[in-house]
């Protein structure tokens, strides 16, 4: 029985599609922590981006406009958590927390300000699944990788492009060592603030797009604790991921696949087990599966630890 | 001041600079010719390393400027709080410790920050061919492609130097280079030093060991207390000299006076902790501790000492044997029982282990003791008290510092010692356990803590010395063992010992040898 959930496309066409929104997260969260600072304003960030790309498109920008609006707000809001957590070096944990709370609180109110008397969430055009030629009529991998919708194929694309600049190129050099020992990256003349305030505005960038992901290809709408958690996920699958793009990819969808697999194990045994079980499995076996392969994953060594120059 | 034969390349004009109300620097000057190995001496506190930070722009100063050589040997300004522009300027610097990412190759180490940041791709190539004409020509050798953490602390500084090297410097900033080097691993660093310095590289050298001062340098400058206390040729001056010049009187070594031992106030007695590492591993050791000796424990690091340290501490539980102290069989192995029942620690790492760096001094002072009913009432700090404490540890000891409030890590290695060795001798502990006591100190602060250990043992109380310095071990100990592969030597009085036959123990060399 499982195995027939696990062998059709359908499902894991479905596993992707609720995977795309977490690689996007979880990207996200590995750009700043590689750099040291955790992000837990994570799941106001993608709030944002849900209202804010959604509401550029209700309001007559088309989709992509949209979606880059939406990146710009939670760069916005990126930016503000590093001059607490760079500039002034104060708690991540808490700086983190509280953007969450002010950025979720600032998109309901935002929503609310702009349509007051609205009871049923009015609807966009979202984004459609593709239809590339040859590739979407693929056996397989056709419907499950490129009838997708553009966003969640930006979202592989993303996790190549990471994973190169973190290989190859200079910057990435410079990305991954103001995450192990900013001292060193100091030294050879670089500034670790500017390093650091840009990873962590770009990682709220595709935090933001992640959180339009929802409103403007998942659903077509935003509605209230719509992220329900998703940021904090992409927390624990970072580390999941020990801090490696590609490794990211596969836990958000590992964790996608856990999602799919609880929604149809429902239809099939939902009368006999209450449905909350069910509902809680994907969170579950993730604690799990962070609790095996996480104990020999090394986080950035200079994670969660301010610098401030000329400090003794 | 001496004739300087050598062209400026750097001069520094005036530096100041005060953190809080300590003034690490005050007015001074220093010219660093081309060629030239010119030695930065200084006790801890002296301003050494806030002066070459300045230097290297992780401070910026007060008041005062710094003026380096450009290509044309033309002294130009350097912009102040900016280590890019001392990069560029020619100026390379080896923290003491060091700047490296633990994750990264020894060539992202190097080559981090010397391309544009958006090129899209890293020159691996170019920057190994380089690296190799540099290797072969200082013959500090690397394995380029090995993470940090693999490599040892020699081959870390030979990363650090490379570093410097690569980025063309002309001027090589090296602080305490061999405070972590094995007395080979020395040798070789100054003899590569001589090689770059012929071909035109200018050499700081900060460093409290007054032989190799002796031994590598052109110049010294003395720093005391923030001040230049002098500067001399090399060649015209003596280790005395120099200590005096730095320490501002002259230093006795520490009279030590033969005594009869007491009673035992420590015995193992077939003692074996297991593990599966070797520093933290016990196998069958027995020692007896008498009341008025020091016993040196003789050794190189890594062989048990930590796990004996932490044995005598309460930290771990034997498996097998016993361990009695003041004769009495002990069976709780708690480190706050063993502090209570008389046994004074000076842990092996300051920073870490013996101190709370964002405590103040004088909480530190009474860290071990808060129980006692002097510091505390009915579960209260009496905070009066603990400051008057503190204030009389500072003054007893010698401890500079801006004050008992001051955050203990703003301390110099020395003065946080002295802070360590006022709250573990606070209570006359019959038993004293020393680990490394004098690692990283320079002169001034050795003979201090040597005295306050002589003083303990005068007293009546047994000393267990731990140390990996042959010469502190035969300055100090009454009796000597050598810990080696987890396995304590039988203890020899130090009287007559022979340096070669204890060398050969520590090596592992077979026991009638000595």
């Amino acid at each position: 029985m499982i195995l027939d959930i696990l062998l059709t496309v359908s499902f894991w066409a479905a596993a992707i599609r609720i995977a795309t929104p977490l690689i996007f997260g979880v990207l996200g969260a590995l750009v700043c922590e590689k750099a040291g600072v955790l992000n837990l304003g994570i799941e106001g960030i993608m709030t944002v981006g849900a209202m804010a790309g959604w509401l550029a498109v209700y309001s007559g920008c088309d989709l992509w406009t949209g979606v880059l609006i939406a990146a710009l707000s939670g760069a916005a809001f990126g930016l503000l958590l590093s001059f607490f957590t760079v500039t002034l070096g104060l708690s991540q944990h808490v700086s983190g927390l509280g953007l969450t709370l002010l950025a979720t609180s600032g998109a309901y109110f935002t929503y609310r300000v702009i349509l007051p008397n609205q009871s049923t969430p009015p609807r966009i055009t979202p984004f459609q699944p593709l239809d590339i030629p040859v590739l979407s009529d693929l056996p397989v991998i056709g419907p499950i990788l490129f009838s997708q919708t553009a966003l969640t194929l930006l979202a592989f694309v993303l996790v190549g492009l990471l994973t190169w600049i973190y290989a190859r190129t200079p910057l990435g050099l410079a990305l991954k060592a103001v995450g192990e020992n900013p001292a060193a990256v100091e030294a050879q003349g670089l500034s670790v603030a500017w390093l650091r305030t840009g990873a962590v505005v770009a990682g709220s960038a595709l935090m933001a797009i992640g959180g339009a992901f929802l409103t403007m290809s998942a659903f077509d709408a935003f509605f209230f604790e719509m992220v329900a958690g998703r940021g904090w996920i992409c927390i624990a699958l970072t580390v999941f991921a020990s801090w490696q793009p590609g490794k990211a990819l596969l836990a958000a969808i590992l964790f996608g696949a856990f999602d799919a697999f609880q929604v149809r194990l429902q239809q099939v045994a939902g009368g006999v087990v209450p449905g909350q079980v069910f509902l809680m499995l994907p969170y579950l076996l993730s604690i799990l599966a962070l609790v095996i392969w996480s104990r020999q994953a090394s986080a950035p060594k200079a994670l969660m630890m301010p610098y401030l120059r000329g400090q003794r | 001041m001496t004739a300087n034969p050598h062209t400026p390349v750097l001069e520094l004009r005036g530096i100041s600079k005060r953190f809080g109300a300590l003034q690490a620097n005050d007015d001074i000057d220093l010219v660093l010719g081309r060629g030239e190995v010119l030695a930065l001496l200084g006790e801890n506190g002296a301003g050494k390393t806030t002066l070459m930070n300045i230097l290297f722009g992780h401070y910026a100063a007060d008041s005062g400027s710094v003026w380096v050589a450009d290509r044309a040997g033309v002294l130009q300004p350097l912009p102040s709080a900016n280590p890019a522009a001392a990069l560029q300027a020619g100026i390379g610097m080896v923290h003491q410790h060091f700047a490296l990412a633990d994750k990264l190759s020894a060539l992202e180490n190097i080559t981090l920050g010397t391309e544009s940041l958006w090129r899209l791709s890293r020159g691996d190539r170019s920057a190994r061919t380089k690296l190799d004409g540099l290797m072969r020509r200082s013959g500090l050798l690397v394995d380029l492609d090995s993470p940090i953490s693999r490599l040892s602390v020699g081959e870390r500084q030979r990363v650090e130097i490379l570093k410097a090297l690569y980025r063309d410097a002309r001027i090589l900033v090296l602080d305490e280079p061999t405070a972590v080097l094995t007395p080979q691993e020395s040798a070789s660093l100054f003899e590569t030093l001589r090689a770059l310095t012929a071909d035109g590289l200018s050499v700081i050298l900060i460093s409290h060991k007054l032989d190799e001062i002796l031994a590598a340098s052109d110049r010294v400058a003395v720093l005391r207390h923030g001040r230049k206390a002098g500067e001399v040729s090399t060649r015209e001056s003596t280790k005395a000299a120099l200590a005096q010049m730095m320490v501002g009187r002259s230093v006795p070594s520490p009279a030590r006076t033969p005594r009869e031992p007491g009673a035992p106030v420590l015995e193992l007695v077939g003692v074996s902790v297991e593990s599966p590492t070797v520093r933290r591993r016990l196998d069958d050791v027995s020692l007896q501790v008498r009341s008025g000796e020091i016993v040196g424990i003789a050794g190189v690091s890594g062989n048990g000492q930590s796990a004996l340290a932490d044995l005598l501490s309460g930290l771990l539980t034997p498996k097998h044997g016993s361990l009695l102290l003041g004769q009495k069989p002990i069976t709780r192995f708690d480190p706050g029982l063993f502090v209570q029942s008389g046994i004074g620690r000076v842990p092996e790492d300051r920073h870490h282990e013996g101190a709370v760096g964002a405590m103040t001094v004088a909480e530190n002072t009474v860290l071990e003791n808060l129980s006692e009913p002097r510091f505390q009432r009915w579960g209260f700090l009496r905070k009066a008290r603990i400051d008057a404490h503190a204030r009389n540890a500072i003054h007893d000891f010698d401890i500079r510092c801006p004050g008992p409030h001051a955050p203990i890590r703003q301390l110099s290695g020395g003065n946080m010692q002295k802070v360590i060795l006022a709250r573990a001798l606070d209570r006359e502990p019959q038993l004293v356990l020393a680990n490394q006591p004098t690692r990283g100190l320079d002169v001034g602060a050795v003979a201090d803590v040597h005295r306050r250990l002589i003083a303990a043992r005068d007293r009546g109380a047994g000393v267990v010395l731990v140390s990996e310095d042959l010469d502190e071990i035969l300055a100090l100990a009454d009796r000597v063992t050598v810990i080696f592969r987890a396995r304590l030597s039988e203890a020899m009085p130090a009287e007559g010992l022979d340096r070669q036959a204890l060398g050969l123990l520590m090596a592992g060399q077979a026991r009638e040898a000595a």
